[in-house]
């Protein structure tokens, strides 16, 4: 089975002088980069990508696919077929799951739940403790071997430094990444929201920045001590990002990602009481978003992740405190970036593709993937960077319907995605 | 939602400008003298039906609204909700939205959490008064001791106010705050470190201060408005005890003494005699805390008459 995509615009970030290429895909491998115009073997099918961006299958560090325990939320079905519909070829779902993903059995599930689903590739995150309690180690090297590409307690961080480092010394060995949400729940407990003007203007318990920055710091201090690779899960705010900055200066080994959200929302959203905009980390004020943006500028902010986190219309239709926190992300993640930072000149398509697709598969060791080079395995994703488009809740393939951006004008979506060179969406 | 013809939500002070909550006191002032009269109805509202919809304690509160809305002959419906609808399995806005389906012309809500009213006036047909939500606003308390202001010092521009105590958990000092600033006073707040966060400073954009001392904000004011501590709160720990807050914090003759001489003295209630205010300075002529509940249910006459149609006076 051959595909030939030709007449697009390449970008892979590994081969920036290979623009002008068109890629000829043959039994999901990516075999061979053709001048436009060169003859192409026969028997192949065509995909014209005139005037569209051709660029290696983007990669979600962070989402929820609630998939076993939550299937009133989402199924990995559902949350795959979101996935493709927003450009990702591959999603790192996170273990908080019910039962929790700590374990080999529970993350081969998951694989096999996305295999039979058949649209984008799962590679699940396990728990760093069992039932992500903070206390006993579960059991990483059994998890990695069964396919897990990580190790997090996501929403329920280890809070004990004591068994934080001990884990990163453990993960190190199976050379997987510990990946935090960096909060100190002894500053952030019963908050909503950002703390700050907006909190206290609206009556809502604020969560302090200082609550991720001590996390953050504290996480890079063990990384270095250990060696292991910490990476930080939705960086938010200014302290987090300046102390990553000074970590990678001095050559430790931390990564981190940003949200769409992050990116485009301060906490002035909260206004209206709507609860899509609460989620954690919480949207923060504009001193915040303007170090997200430097952070995203300058290359101390490594990806994009969406921490699609769906939730039931019911459990949202609630008070402001009582809400769960989340939002769905996978299918409106990409278009924020093409209208937020691409076309307001913040960064470059290339570096776009870079957050995107290369530097997650660096971060999570995903061969073969990251790139379209000769070799790689055939994800794609298609983008048309001037399409004007609405988004709206109604027409999401998610479960659920969580997201604050319903209604909102974008410039730049995915018009088609393939996995393993197997068109899985197309507009 | 698109509201009938002139129904209007009273939400928060800070969505109103000062001509409208200058015409909401005017319009009570109109409607004082029906609550001194021996016969204490008339016909305004007949026919209009306003639910109190309250998921929180209240005694002061929600009896003020009620006599407020049968003093004006509509007809008031309470319900009291101890704990959240979700209890049930239901949730608040579909509890909302059955009460609008009965076509009520205003529902009065009080709940625990900042933001219900905000909520509920977006799925209602009815109009949404805010009878308090979490610590964001109480804006008929910031009203009726706007009138009580009025009243004692025949003007609010200029003014001196402080308020002490609790403010970070406050939405009585929230509303009075945005009230008093929005219409010329200068408000000083003053409490414990842990209760009134630097950041109160840029509420608004001028006229509030936060001060160090609870004696920098009375010393020369003309207002000193007291606040509730809420003892349910001691668990957070936000200061060591009550004996010591009310060595350092509660209001005595002594502090008082700091204020102008004609200063007068207010508190939303309920008062914790003792604790954040002396039982001398509660019952002196200088206290104007049962006018304050006086002056509530005029107030409450003139929310529920605007919101459900009412022309304002013009003064």
């Amino acid at each position: 089975m051959r595909l030939l995509i030709k007449n697009g615009h390449l970008i892979d970030p590994g081969a920036p002088e290979n623009t002008g290429m068109s890629v000829l895909i043959e039994n999901g491998e990516v075999t061979a980069w053709l001048r436009h115009g060169e003859p192409h073997p026969e028997g192949c099918e065509v995909f014209d990508a005139s005037g569209l961006l051709v660029a290696p299958g983007f990669i979600d560090l962070h989402v929820h696919l609630r998939e076993p325990g939550q299937e009133h939320k989402e199924t990995i079905a559902t949350g795959c077929a979101a996935a493709v519909a927003g450009g990702w070829t591959s999603v790192c779902p996170m273990p908080n799951t019910n039962p929790v993903n700590d374990n080999a059995a529970i993350t081969r599930y998951m694989i096999e739940q996305a295999e039979r689903a058949g649209l984008a590739k799962v590679f699940p995150i396990g728990a760093i403790t069992k039932s992500s309690d903070g206390s006993e180690l579960a059991e990483m090297g059994e998890m990695k071997a069964a396919g897990a590409v990580a190790v997090s307690d996501d929403g329920r961080p280890v809070p004990n430094a004591g068994i934080m480092r001990r884990a990163m010394q453990y993960a190190r060995d199976f050379d997987l990444p510990v990946i935090d949400h960096c909060e100190d729940k002894s500053l952030s407990s019963g908050g909503v929201m950002h703390e700050g003007k907006m909190s206290l203007l609206l009556g809502l318990k604020g969560m302090p920045a200082l609550a991720e920055d001590l996390d953050a710091v504290r996480d890079i201090i063990l990384a270095k001590e250990t060696g292991a690779h910490i990476h930080i899960a939705h960086v938010s705010t200014k302290g987090a990002i300046e102390a990553i900055r000074r970590a990678k200066n001095e050559g430790i080994n931390v990564t981190c990602e940003v949200t769409p959200h992050h990116f485009t929302l301060t906490d002035k959203a909260v206004e209206g009481y709507d609860t899509n905009t609460k989620m954690a980390p919480p949207l923060r004020s504009e001193e915040h978003l303007e170090a997200i943006i430097e952070g995203i500028k300058d290359g101390t902010i490594d990806a994009i992740a969406t921490d699609h986190a769906p939730h039931h219309a019911d459990e949202k239709a609630l008070e402001y405190d009582r809400a769960p926190f989340g939002i769905t992300g996978l299918e409106t993640g990409v278009g924020l970036a093409l209208t937020e930072l691409v076309h307001k000149g913040i960064i470059s398509l290339e570096r776009l593709v870079e957050m995107c697709s290369a530097n997650p598969a660096r971060i999570f060791h995903l061969e073969k993937r990251g790139s379209l080079k000769p070799g790689s395995i055939a994800d794609v994703t298609i983008i048309d960077p001037e399409m004007k488009w609405t988004y709206s809740n109604a027409d999401s393939r998610s479960k659920s319907r969580n997201s604050p951006f319903d209604g909102r004008n974008f410039n730049g979506r995915v018009v088609a995605t393939m996995v393993c060179g197997r068109v899985v969406y197309k507009i | 939602m698109e509201k009938p013809y002139r129904r209007r939500d009273l939400l928060g002070i800070r969505d109103l400008t000062a001509a409208e909550i200058n015409g909401i006191l005017d319009t009570a002032e109109n409607f004082r003298e029906i609550n001194a009269r021996e016969i204490k109805k008339v016909p305004t509202l007949r026919g209009k039906t306003v639910i109190n919809l309250f998921f929180e304690n209240s005694t002061r509160t929600r009896t003020s609204f009620e006599l407020a809305a049968k003093r004006l002959s509509a007809d008031a419906v309470n319900i009291s909700v101890s704990s959240s609808s979700v209890t049930k399995g239901e949730t608040i806005l579909d509890t909302a939205l059955n009460l609008d389906a009965m076509q009520p012309d205003c529902i009065v809500v009080r709940h625990s959490s900042a933001g219900v009213p905000h909520q509920l006036a977006k799925v209602s047909k009815a109009a949404i008064v805010n009878a308090g939500d979490g610590a964001n606003e109480h804006p008929t308390q910031a009203l009726l001791d706007a009138m009580t202001i009025r009243e004692h010092k025949k003007k609010i521009k200029g003014l001196d106010v402080a308020i002490v105590g609790d403010i970070l958990h406050s939405r009585v000092a929230r509303s009075n705050i945005h009230l008093l600033t929005k219409l010329g006073a200068k408000v000083r707040v003053a409490g414990p470190g842990t209760l009134v966060p630097g950041d109160f400073q840029h509420l608004v954009d001028k006229g509030l201060e936060v001060c160090p001392h609870v004696e920098d904000a009375i010393l020369g004011a003309d207002v000193v408005m007291i606040l509730r501590i809420q003892r349910e709160r001691q668990d957070s720990a936000y200061f060591p005890t009550l004996r010591e807050y009310s060595i350092h914090y509660g209001l005595t003759n002594e502090r008082l003494d700091l204020a102008k001489k004609d200063a007068i003295v207010l508190h939303p209630g309920p008062m914790n005699r003792g604790i954040e205010i002396s039982s001398d300075v509660a019952d002196s002529s200088r206290s104007l805390i049962l006018d304050q509940v006086k002056y509530g249910v005029a107030v409450r006459m003139a929310v529920l008459y605007l919101s459900t149609g009412g022309s304002m006076v013009s003064a």
